[in-house]
């Protein structure tokens, strides 16, 4: 199949500016810098270039929203905070092919008249941040950045800033307050970012995938790149699958792949010949699947149409003898943890999740537990200002909407039936 | 006791000065330098920030205890931190720190007598391919098991 970003990544030199270019890199900003920039926006338009970061955004539509008066400078945030649990594809990216991520923010940038960029990557990621800025420098060095870039007049300044270990901040209005150097705590909108973003300029935030997906499309056109996926979901996803299989690892499929295939084709199945007992299909916060459920094609809106989400196309594979109960505690104290502590049903919410997930793991688990958990999260879906809540809602009611025996189980037998591990 | 920035991260703050709007944007920077300097985010290094920036220490101290990477008690010379999300509790990552808690006398959130080690557990390292993973200091170590992580320990000086 054709790939649009892991065409190199074995190539351990691919993140040198020297070996992209002889590969055929930056070919794609001088093509854009000498056409005229509503060719980009309507090419990325019908790419269906849906954006990466796990909400599936139309990225033509969303750029579309920046005020058409261009007296205030606007900016572009690269969105690297990647902390989904599940999720390890953008590392990917900025790891092995650096320059695909910055030449798609030159373009981009030139499309939407933008002249500063920054890139905000998560805090952790100390090493990726460092080879980042090493390729940031070269693409300055080599006129791809800075002043009057490849003789074009268009200028542009990225800038590498690194989070402190805050998964909220990956929530675009959190990773603008936490870029503005306050607490990554989400905004209320509107005013939506394209107004009012970052330093109250308008501001456009996309995902790393998504804006590495760019040259491609200028290079090749919008419907070549349309024609990779299905209808509304073009272009290929970096699927990432993990947890106890074969072959766990990233793997650049079209959004026409099925569950299936992606689970036992190109991860080889699970270890030990284990059955398969759910998956997380986009990141722990989409609703679990069960084995019965997993015949489906793996693109935004057929995930949508089973109930759940592709999101961020970070594949989790539980396999069977796996407590489901235990499972959904790390996730609850996952929510528990990270809740800004901003809007109460979130803040309290996500800690009786795991308080209450917490008992009924360690067999101390009440009658009424299960019917209470749904009831909290009643209490938190929608009611709050940016999706976290929601995000924790999500796995908790569709673990004991589809896995409510494992559940009662535990409460009645007043143990895990699983011994308290995995 | 007051705590001062070195010149050279004196000129690295001016740098990253430059590169914002405003002061205020250089705080999370500024804080990741301050951490550097003095080993953790030690009050004296929150005046320290506050005075450099020209803020308040209470806002500086407002963002730096938002953020779980700033450590506002010191660390060991080596910060061993193990996820312990979903796909690295699938594949032992709980039987890893127990493991680690084991071998070197101390619970997640403690570090050793000597100052050496600090063990934690932390969510999602983003690295859920090559579980179980455990960051120690600036770098990740994966696909992760007891041996690996004896060898990994018994070397460091």
């Amino acid at each position: 199949m054709e790939t649009v970003l892991t065409t190199h990544f074995d190539n351990g030199q691919y993140r040198r500016v020297d070996r992209y270019v002889e590969l055929g890199g930056y070919a794609a900003l001088r093509q854009a810098l000498a056409g005229p920039k509503e060719r980009i926006v309507d090419e990325v338009k019908k790419a269906n270039l849906r954006g990466r970061g796990g909400a599936g955004f139309p990225a033509g539509v969303k750029w579309g929203f920046l005020p058409k008066d261009l007296s205030r400078p606007r900016i572009l945030v690269i969105n690297a905070d990647e902390g989904e649990p599940g999720t390890f594809k953008d590392r990917q990216i900025m790891s092995k092919g650096p320059h695909l991520l910055i030449e798609g923010i030159v373009i981009s940038s030139f499309a939407l008249t933008i002249h500063t960029c920054y890139i905000y990557i998560r805090g952790e990621f100390v090493r990726e941040a460092k080879i980042l800025e090493e390729a940031v420098s070269e693409a300055y060095a080599g006129g791809f950045l800075g002043k009057n870039i490849l003789g074009s007049g268009f200028d542009l300044d990225v800038t590498v800033h690194r989070g402190a270990g805050a998964y909220i901040c990956g929530e675009e209005t959190s990773t603008i307050n936490s870029l503005e150097g306050k607490r990554g705590w989400p905004r209320v909108k509107p005013p939506f970012p394209a107004s009012v973003g970052a330093f109250g300029l308008p501001t456009i935030v996309n995902n790393v995938e998504t804006i590495a997906d760019v040259p491609w499309i200028v290079t090749h056109g919008g419907e070549k790149f349309a024609s990779l996926g299905v209808e509304k979901n073009g272009g290929t996803r970096l699927v990432g699958i993990s947890g106890p299989v074969n072959r766990p690892g990233i793997y650049e499929l079209s959004a026409a792949v099925s569950l299936r295939e992606v689970i036992y084709t190109h991860a080889g199945g699970l270890k030990d010949g284990k059955a398969l007992k759910a998956v997380i299909p986009g990141g722990s916060s989409t609703p679990v699947l069960r084995p019965d459920e997993i015949d489906v094609t793996f693109d935004i809106e057929s995930m949508m149409k089973i109930g759940t989400m592709a999101g961020t196309a970070g594949i989790i594979v539980i396999p069977e003898g796996s407590c489901m109960v235990r499972a959904l505690l790390v996730l609850m104290n996952f929510y528990a943890h990270e809740s800004c502590g901003q809007c109460t049903p979130c803040r309290e919410g996500t800690g009786w999740l795991a308080r209450i997930m917490r008992r009924i793991e360690e067999g101390n688990g009440r009658h009424g537990d299960i019917e209470l958990i749904l009831d909290v999260c009643d209490n938190m879906m929608g009611r709050t200002i940016c999706a976290l809540a929601d995000a924790a809602v999500m796995p908790a009611q569709s673990f004991i909407w589809k896995f409510r025996e494992e559940f009662d189980r535990h409460i009645h037998e007043k143990k895990c039936p699983f011994g308290n591990r995995f | 006791m007051s705590a001062a920035f070195t010149d050279t991260a004196r000129r690295e703050l001016e740098a990253i000065l430059a590169r914002y709007p405003n002061k205020e944007a250089a705080i999370l920077p500024a804080l990741h330098l301050a951490q550097k300097e003095f080993g953790y985010v030690s009050d004296e290094a929150i005046v320290c920030v506050a005075t450099l920036l020209g803020f308040t220490p209470a806002r500086i101290e407002g963002v730096a205890t938002f953020y779980t990477m700033y450590n506002r008690k010191p660390v060991g010379k080596y910060h061993l931190q193990i996820c312990r999300n979903l796909s690295c509790s699938l594949l032992g990552a709980e039987h890893l720190i127990e493991h680690v808690s084991r071998k070197l006398g101390i619970r997640p959130g403690e570090t050793t007598p000597d100052g050496k080690f600090t063990l934690s557990r932390v969510e999602c390292l983003g690295s859920c391919g090559t579980a179980p993973v455990l960051q120690l200091n600036d770098d990740y170590h994966e696909d992760l098991n007891e041996e690996k992580i004896d060898a990994l320990l018994d070397r460091l000086p």
